[in-house]
């Protein structure tokens, strides 16, 4: 028992045990126990809740209020069904390599901005580096400008809503309302195939567990440190000789690769993109799942919004207009009630089961080794409740 | 974001942490090193500082030499000037005329730079990172030339500057605490102890002291005048008491000027001095223009003043 707990205690022990726990449900359980239609559904939440972390990280940990994670999201979502609608066309002979809805709204010419996305490299590149070089300029010219809170949501939502504008009156190149659908196949593999789906599944939920391992070492670094700090007093890290627009710019960017990345994985998975996917809409739906998880710990906004979609899909099955009262109540219980989340519920019970024994003789105790990490920080490495219970 | 962070209850345990350890200036010299010859050169001078608030003028003509091993108090009634002083040589207001430290103009500077040029500053109200510990908030402090890769790795050793700032401001029982449960006198130690970690070599001071009990007052003081006897201190404060038993020099600011200066002794003999902080409304308006006639006359550095 006592060799349980001591590995319990083990801050890297927890870190290895929940990896390998999550990855035995992602890899084992779910594509055994479910059909694949379900799997897909799953899927298609594990793409979402990559959004989640990165907004965890910039919310959560950074204080930045993203309303337009959409954008971020559509960027990889388009870059990617590009690719796939320029490669379904170079299969279908006498198109002359011209996707069908081009073919039948547009000029029947493939504008020249559609070209490098033939290439499946340079989409994968563009996927990783345009969203993200997006949002360091943008930040750049918003946090140096000492832009935030409000004034920096409602910039971020404007700019979803400018995004998704811009998308439907491209009908001849973009799909308009319509979006882009209709992919046959992934990087040469059907996507009719259930053994292709099965696979799209396994690369969402690794890119999932990846993620959520960078979030947490972001986390846990000096830099996760100094983004609280920046989040908390920005003006107090100012006089102490750093520039918190690099540091918040560095979050904000790191959040558009996860949301792009997720953007790119949800387009074969689930078959279509369209403007109604990166709106506002969605945009602000990214964010409730992060906030009922609990933003500022590393698995509350993960299992927050798989959570919230999945709740989402089956109330849906049963009352088809009862899901978004659903969710605007629970958003309004959150925010009122827990403004930590769902995670300050797990602090709680944790801090009440614990003795009260004084912080101080452990951490005392604690300071003959320099080689280990402070003691708030051993707590926060699975549910990184030491920052969150006063987030609020 | 915009919310507020509920002030939370000092946590039990911390108040005994107050009357056993406190500052330890003996272990100062540890940190502070005591070779002082890397600060000989420091100074801080102020020519012709002018701050305006939308048409109001809060600081003008304020002349202020500063140097290395002078522990100097700025004092003054409320509206003064003695925090927009200090806001303007860190880059939070904006403000004409020069201030250099060390030979190196710092107005128009960012205040990120102004802070890498050796300049740190403490608030009125402590604003420490309520969230992080004690050690956190150090380790932040001490580490604004770290490079990305730094950074992006977790803590490994303490840095020695941080382990000998807790040693100081006797808070290394207290290390693993979240600052924001710190007592009110122990924030304002943190705060000094981030300076520490800084290498900051102009110290601005605002109230340091304010809420404190005698006895904290007392071995903040000591602290203050170790380093200040080494490197350039700036400290705002009203409390007298203090300001006679540490200050070596004093500055009196009146209505945004330099009203007198000179040693504790020689301030509180000025009768110009006193008819600010004794004098009714109407003998402080007559201060003023008083004081705009004869500062040139006995005071040497207001006697400096371009003012037109």
């Amino acid at each position: 028992m006592s060799a349980l707990d001591s590995l319990y205690r083990s801050s890297r022990a927890r870190v290895i045990i929940g990896f390998a726990v999550a990855a035995v449900l992602l890899f084992g359980v779910a594509p055994a126990t479910m059909s694949t239609f379900r799997l897909g559904l799953l899927g298609k939440f594990l793409c979402l809740a990559m959004v989640a972390v990165g907004i965890g990280l910039a919310w959560g940990r950074g204080g930045m209020l993203t309303l337009g994670q959409g954008v971020f999201f559509g960027l990889g979502a388009y870059m990617m069904a590009m690719h796939l609608k320029l490669a379904d066309a170079a299969q279908v002979e006498g198109s002359g390599g011209v996707p069908d809805f081009m073919l039948l709204y547009g000029s029947g010419v493939v504008p020249g901005w559609w070209e490098p996305f033939r290439s499946p490299v340079v989409t994968v590149l563009a996927i990783l580096v345009v969203p993200a070089g997006v949002a360091a300029l943008l930040g750049f010219a918003v946090f140096t400008r000492r832009v935030r809170g409000a004034y920096f949501a409602i910039l971020s939502q404007a700019l979803a809503a400018a995004f998704a504008i811009l998308l439907i009156g491209q009908q001849a190149t973009t799909g308009g309302t319509n979006g882009l659908n209709g992919f046959r196949s992934f990087f040469g593999y059907d996507l009719a195939d259930p053994v292709n789906k099965r696979m799209l599944f396994f690369i969402a939920a690794g890119a999932l567990l990846v993620m959520v391992a960078i979030a947490r070492q972001l986390m846990v670094s000096r830099f996760g440190e100094l983004l609280v700090a920046t989040r908390d007093q920005e003006d107090r890290v100012r006089f102490l000789g750093y520039d918190p627009a690099k540091i918040k710019v560095v979050a904000y960017a790191v959040a558009a690769l996860m949301a792009s990345v997720g953007g790119a994985l949800f387009v074969p998975i689930v078959g279509i993109v369209s403007p109604a996917d990166v709106g506002v809409v969605p945009s602000i739906g990214f964010l409730i799942g992060v906030a009922i998880g609990g933003r500022a710990t590393l698995l509350g906004p993960v299992l927050g919004s798989i959570a919230v979609s999945w709740a989402q899909t089956s109330l849906s099955e049963q009352f088809p207009s009862g899901w978004i009262y659903a969710q605007g109540a629970l958003f309004i219980l959150v925010v009122a009630f827990l403004p930590g989340g769902l995670a300050e519920l797990f602090t709680r019970w944790r801090r009440s089961r614990r003795t009260p024994v004084p912080d101080d003789g452990t951490a005392t105790g604690d300071g003959g080794d320099p080689g280990d990490g402070p003691g708030p920080d051993e707590s926060a490495d699975i549910t990184g409740p030491a920052y969150s219970g006063r987030t609020s | 974001m915009t919310e507020q962070h509920t002030a939370p209850e000092p946590a039990a345990g911390l108040e005994e942490g107050v009357a056993g350890v406190g500052i330890d200036v003996s272990s100062a010299d540890s940190l502070l090193g005591v070779d002082g010859s890397r600060f000989r050169h420091d100074y801080l001078e102020v020519r012709g500082l002018r701050v305006e608030f939308d048409g109001f003028v809060a600081v003008q003509g304020v002349d202020l030499t500063v140097t290395a091993g002078d522990l100097r108090f700025l004092i003054g009634p409320n509206g003064a000037g003695k925090t927009t002083i200090v806001d303007a040589i860190t880059g939070l207001a904006r403000a004409t005329g020069s201030v250099k430290f060390g030979g190196v103009e710092l107005l128009g500077r960012k205040t990120h730079r102004i802070a890498r040029a050796g300049v740190g500053r403490t608030f009125q109200t402590a604003s420490v990172f309520e969230e992080l510990s004690v050690l956190q908030n150090l380790d932040i402090a001490a580490g604004a030339r770290r490079g990305p890769a730094a950074l992006l790795r977790r803590r490994g050793r303490v840095p020695e500057s941080v382990e000998q700032a807790l040693e100081t401001i006797g808070l290394a029982h207290l290390r693993d605490t979240q600052a924001g449960i710190l007592a009110h006198g122990q924030k304002q130690w943190l705060e000094i102890g981030m300076l520490l970690v800084q290498d900051a070599r102009l110290l601005l001071l605002d109230e340091p002291v304010a809420g404190m009990s005698q006895a904290e007052r007392e071995q903040t003081g000591d602290l203050l005048q170790r380093i200040g006897a080494q490197r350039t201190v700036v400290v705002v404060e009203h409390d007298m008491e203090f300001l006679r038993s540490f200050a070596s020099s004093v500055t009196v600011l009146h209505m945004g000027r330099v009203l007198a200066e000179g040693t504790y002794a020689q301030v509180q003999a000025d009768p110009r001095v006193q008819e600010v902080y004794l004098g009714s409304a109407g003998a402080t308006r007559g201060a003023r223009r008083g004081g705009r006639g004869t500062t040139g006359t006995d005071d040497s550095t207001a006697g400096d003043e371009k003012e037109a």
